[in-house]
């Protein structure tokens, strides 16, 4: 295009490429300092956890570019340690796994099913369920709780059965936002395919199933990659619901660590990064699918 | 296609139920010996026929502690066949409530706040203690330990560990050097303090009341500890039951007393900061500017022992050591501000009534000090069993007769002032805010 | 290292947890084939009937309760009228946790939004879009509890006449700049803000991922026609960028809005509510159960609750015009 010398337009384009450069060279600036704001606190905490711990406690972390030394010492007693002070870590790990993975499952499938009928079925009253659904997001969970754990008492759950509680607990919280987020998406379908599949005769389960379900999965996967990294950071809800200390996960345990370990910088900064390693491990793996996901949502049809 | 789908979904619910009809099979085998018998289980024969039972025990207790507390019964537990499951959390306080009113109490729990005891009591979810342990609380503690937990005649529960909060930390060896004398009355302790600040190289005094949910309960424990000794026992009682209010003059005078040192920016905050820095200095870290040099004098509980670096010699001829708060008026007694935590039960079934009578006996008492780092009012504890010099001197001082012992009053109090606005008002009180102000604040906050 | 022994069972009933799922799903699906064919009413009725089940159970009952509960004493026994919201207009600290807690509803999702649709648009086509993105959207992985200890350590401070070396980022950047730092988490109403930046900082990320799938999804059409034009990235920007993601801003505006309203988790590690930071839902926390007062807390829910309705009409007109448009 250079080499073709449009003489009328070249005013009009050198101005343009001039404001072109300016501008995407404070985009490119603006974007560097969010960037940089973003992620130089997190950097803080992940250099400290390799940093031995009269250091942590005397020297700010960017000493470490001048006077690099590393440790590995935080990990080991934080993973690893069996006496109460230490961590024990992995046992917590294996905790927050049991907790999580069924948590997703069943809030993904309920919100699903409830927003296609909210969105595709035509019945009295749909909007003001929609609307109640959405307004629960205020209940605050806190208020919950008491009850939840009445109603658990009419079964006699034990040990392990235990995680039952919290499955069902997290899933009813999840609901409300789980449905307006989906709702959105599914609402946004192409309205004549389903149509369409209607009027050859096919019953709602399976357009569900077979029409409606291929086009979501995109928005399915973005909405379980946020409840699992909700569920996966909860405290409060596994606070209540997993009695015992042999079953508390990950971030129960980094809160006590927190509280009782008010200057034990060097146990916080590498449990932190312990609890934060699962949850960017899913995000960055599943993250292509997930902005494809709210993609396809928004694509109106 | 839509029949394969069904095919499978037919499947898998199959073998879902399957697998869920094997999971409910799952039976227990619960062994029910215990080994009484042995010789090495002589100390434990009266605690029979609880074999293969279960306890749980949730308490705010946890760390290095926790081990301690789990390894002191473990000798009941083998002897016994009984299982304690102990669960320690430092949400202890909200979460009680919430397992309580869920209908999933623990069938024991260790509460530091009589004030919390006196709550579930009065609920009717406390059950009172059994005889067997009824007497060996009787036994072990004077009446007066015994009455925190007495809630309209009923005994509820016996003290496990306990604390004394009277004690000032120093450094023997800044002592020495500087050639200053441990302080026997107040005046004497005023009088060291300008001294100090007048030699001009450091500050007398440093603290810190930062503790996360709970920041303020050492500015609380300081406001009482002065009470009692500005005051006397007397008006502490009453203003503990709120027939004194918390705005009185005297209430005034004993937390003006508190900021003549706390507020003085002569005395704090040593190797810390100024005095607001008190405010968001974690409790942890208040005192360690005693080991640096940088600070001469930090008021705070025995419990402070275990808050300096491993290898911290904790000693009279040590690198740190504590004295006695002195009183104001010597001929009055000796005030001692203290706390501990007292094992109340949410059931009553033999087992629990077995543990609690356990936990109440000289025989755990000595069981646990002699693991280290622990004080007790028990007073069937041999002095013998407790090595540590600070846990010593504090069972020694809960054994004296000429003390005057009162418990924490923040602990005594309804739990919206206890634990709420009495720690609130003081972090503000420290942040600037005027005595009157804060105290007439806490007044209007206690529950009519 | 790990004994299976504990953990195995553990496994277990996570198999047994999925297992469930497919089986509960499964019969659901089954059962829905069942009733298809009949009129619309009782399919949608098998389609809701798992969520309006649960949200009944875990959340309907418990907020009548608690409606119920903040008419009555402290430990729920007798009926006391409307002591409890008299309790809370009466109290000298109520305006302060009003004023904080608009703020948290005003700044967080105007400076979350504005931040994450910045960022959207100028890391949009980039050559490190994806990485870029992940910088920012890390936070979001980040637990309450793991972002309080990270900003703590941000905010630490050292006083300078003591210490001669800052552990805090902040401090220290303020001591390169030549000033004297502050103890940041003391003085209102700044620590209100230094508090808000923690929870910007991790709403931000779930606003970018949000706007920028709708940016993405802008019909290539409308922004070549409006290049033709001749329009200058800025007003490309508020003439076609902003209308066409107006759905996608409401989503992450409102979402971000309750969360703000509801937070309580960054307040009550950071500071515990003291040096005039709390906020509504730390205060309803602390009455329920600190105070061990349910009749106070539920009253303070329920203004909670009325707080939203704004929140809650504002979303329903939205939902009708575009029902309305739709059709």
């Amino acid at each position: 295009m250079s080499t073709v010398p449009v003489p009328v337009a070249e005013p009009a384009t050198a101005v343009g490429r001039v404001r072109k450069r300016l501008t995407s060279r404070t985009a490119s600036a603006i974007s560097l300092v969010i960037a940089l704001i973003w992620t130089v606190p997190t950097l803080g905490l992940f250099i400290s956890s390799f940093r031995p711990e009269a250091d942590i406690k005397t020297n700010g972390w960017w000493n470490f570019f001048t006077d690099p030394k590393v440790t590995l010492d935080n990990y080991q007693d934080v993973l690893f340690g069996t006496s109460g002070s230490s961590g024990r870590l992995a046992t917590y790990f294996i905790n927050s796994l049991v907790i999580t993975i069924p948590s997703v499952l069943f809030p993904v499938a309920f919100c699903a099913l409830a927003a296609y009928a909210l969105a595709w079925t035509k019945f009295k009253g749909r909007d003001w369920i929609y609307v109640a659904i959405f307004a629960l997001q205020i209940v605050p969970i806190q208020m919950a709780l008491v009850p939840l754990l009445q109603f658990f008492n009419i079964f006699a759950l034990e040990d392990e059965g235990s995680f039952v509680q919290i499955w069902f607990a997290h899933t009813c919280f999840a609901i409300p936002l789980g449905v307006f987020l989906l709702h959105n998406f599914m609402s946004e379908l192409p309205g004549d395919i389903i149509e369409a599949a209607r009027v050859d005769g096919a019953s709602h389960a399976r357009i569900f199933r077979q029409v409606v379900l291929p086009l979501i999965v995109p928005a399915l996967a973005s909405f379980a990659i946020f409840q699992f990294l909700w569920v996966w950071n909860d405290l409060l809800v596994a606070l209540v619901f997993v009695p015992g200390a042999d079953s508390t996960p990950l971030t129960v345990r980094l809160a006590e660590l927190a509280g009782t370990r008010g200057n034990d910088w060097q146990r916080l900064t590498s449990g932190a990064f312990v609890s934060i390693i699962i949850p960017l491990i899913v995000f960055l793996s599943l993250q292509r699918y997930f902005v494809r996901g709210l993609l396809a949502g928004s694509v109106k049809g | 296609m839509a029949s394969t789908t069904q095919r499978r979904i037919y499947a898998l619910v199959g073998v879902a139920a399957l697998a869920l009809t094997a999971a409910a099979c799952k039976g227990g085998d619960g062994t029910t010996n215990d080994n009484l018998s042995k010789p090495e289980c002589a100390a434990f024969k009266d605690y029979s026929g609880i074999a293969g039972k279960k306890v749980t025990i949730y308490a705010s207790i946890r760390d290095t502690e926790e081990d301690l507390l789990k390894q002191s019964w473990k000798d009941f537990e083998n002897c016994t066949g009984v299982k304690i499951d102990y669960e320690g959390s430092g949400e202890f306080e909200t979460q009680v409530k919430v397992r309580v009113d869920g209908g999933r109490a623990p069938d024991i729990a260790f509460v530091p706040q009589p004030g919390v005891v006196e709550y579930f009591a009065k609920g009717g979810k406390l059950k009172p203690l059994g005889d067997k342990a009824k007497t060996t609380a009787t036994q072990n503690y004077s009446a007066d330990w015994l009455k925190y937990a007495t809630v309209d005649g009923k005994v509820y529960g016996a003290p496990l560990g306990s604390n004394v909060k009277s004690f000032v930390w120093y450094s023997p060896k800044m002592f020495k050097d500087n050639n200053w004398k441990i302080p026997t009355s107040w005046d004497e302790l005023i009088t060291l303090s300008n001294t100090i600040a007048a030699g001009g190289k450091l500050k007398p005094w440093c603290a810190g009341i930062e503790s996360g949910v709970a920041t303020g309960w050492p500015a609380t424990d300081w406001t009482e500890d002065i009470l009692l000794r500005d005051q006397g026992p007397q008006v502490y009682d009453q203003w503990v039951a709120h027939t004194v209010p918390f705005n009185d003059p005297k209430i005034i005078s004993a937390v003006d007393r508190a900021g003549s040192i706390l507020k003085n920016p002569a005395y704090v905050n040593a190797g810390i900061g100024d005095v607001k820095s008190i405010a968001t200095t974690a409790f942890q870290e208040g005192g360690l500017p005693i080991l640096a040099g940088k600070c001469a004098l930090h008021r705070q509980a025995s419990f402070y022992a275990n808050q300096f670096p491993k290898g911290t010699k904790v000693a009279e001829d040590g690198d740190v050591f504590a004295f006695y708060f002195p009183a104001i008026d010597a001929a009055k007694g000796k005030p001692v501000l203290g706390g501990g935590e007292f094992v109340v039960g949410f059931a009553d079934r033999p087992e629990v009534q077995a543990v609690q009578a356990y936990l109440a006996s000289a025989h755990h008492a000595n069981t646990r000090a002699k693991l280290g780092n622990w004080v007790s009012a028990n007073k069937g504890v041999d002095l013998a069993n407790v090595a540590n010099p600070i846990d010593k001197k504090s069972v020694q001082i809960l054994q004296d007769s000429s003390s005057v012992f009162r418990f924490d009053g923040s602990d005594l109090m309804p739990a919206a002032v206890g634990s709420g606005t009495f720690w609130k008002e003081m972090t503000a009180w420290i942040t600037g805010k005027d005595t009157k102000a804060a105290l007439d604040a806490i007044e209007a906050s206690w529950p009519k | 290292m790990l004994d299976m022994a504990v953990e195995g069972p553990k496994l277990l009933m996570l198999l047994y947890g999925v297992i469930g799922f497919f089986a509960i799903v499964g019969l659901l699906l089954l059962a829905l084939d069942k009733v298809s064919g009949r009129r619309d009413r009782w399919v949608a009725l098998g389609f809701l009937t798992p969520a309006l089940l649960l949200v009944t159970i875990g959340l309907v009952i418990p907020a009548i309760r608690t409606f119920i509960f903040s008419f009555m004493d402290a430990d729920s026994s007798d009926f006391v009228g409307l002591d409890n919201y008299a309790w809370i207009f009466t109290q000298p600290e109520t305006r302060k946790v009003l004023g904080n807690t608009a703020l948290w509803v005003v700044l967080v999702p105007t400076v979350a939004t504005t931040v994450g649709l910045v960022y959207a648009v100028v890391v949009d086509r980039a050559k490190f879009e994806g990485l870029a993105k992940s910088l920012i959207f890390m936070p979001m992985a980040i637990s309450f509890v793991g972002a309080g200890i990270i900003w703590k350590f941000v905010y630490a401070y050292r006083d300078p006449e003591v210490a001669d070396k800052q552990i805090g980022l902040l401090s220290q950047v303020v001591v390169w700049l030549g000033m004297k730092p502050a103890n940041w988490l003391l003085e209102p109403p700044w620590n209100t803000l230094f508090l808000i930046v923690v929870l910007v900082w991790i709403q931000a990320g779930f606003a970018m991922v949000i706007l920028s799938a709708a940016i993405k999804a802008i019909p290539a059409e409308i922004t070549e026609a409006a290049r033709i034009d001749g329009v200058t990235p800025w007003q490309m920007f508020w003439r076609v960028t902003v209308p066409s993601i107006r759905p996608a801003l409401v989503v992450v505006v409102v979402t971000i809005s309750i969360a703000s309203l509801k937070l309580f988790d960054i307040v009550r590690t950071m500071t515990g509510g003291r040096f005039d930071t709390n906020v509504l839902a730390h205060e309803m926390y602390v009455q329920a159960f600190d105070s061990y007062d349910d009749g106070r807390g539920s009253a303070l829910a329920v203004f909670l609750f009325l707080l939203v309705t704004p929140i809650v009409f504002y979303q329903v007109r939205q939902f009708r015009k575009r029902r309305q448009e739709a059709m």
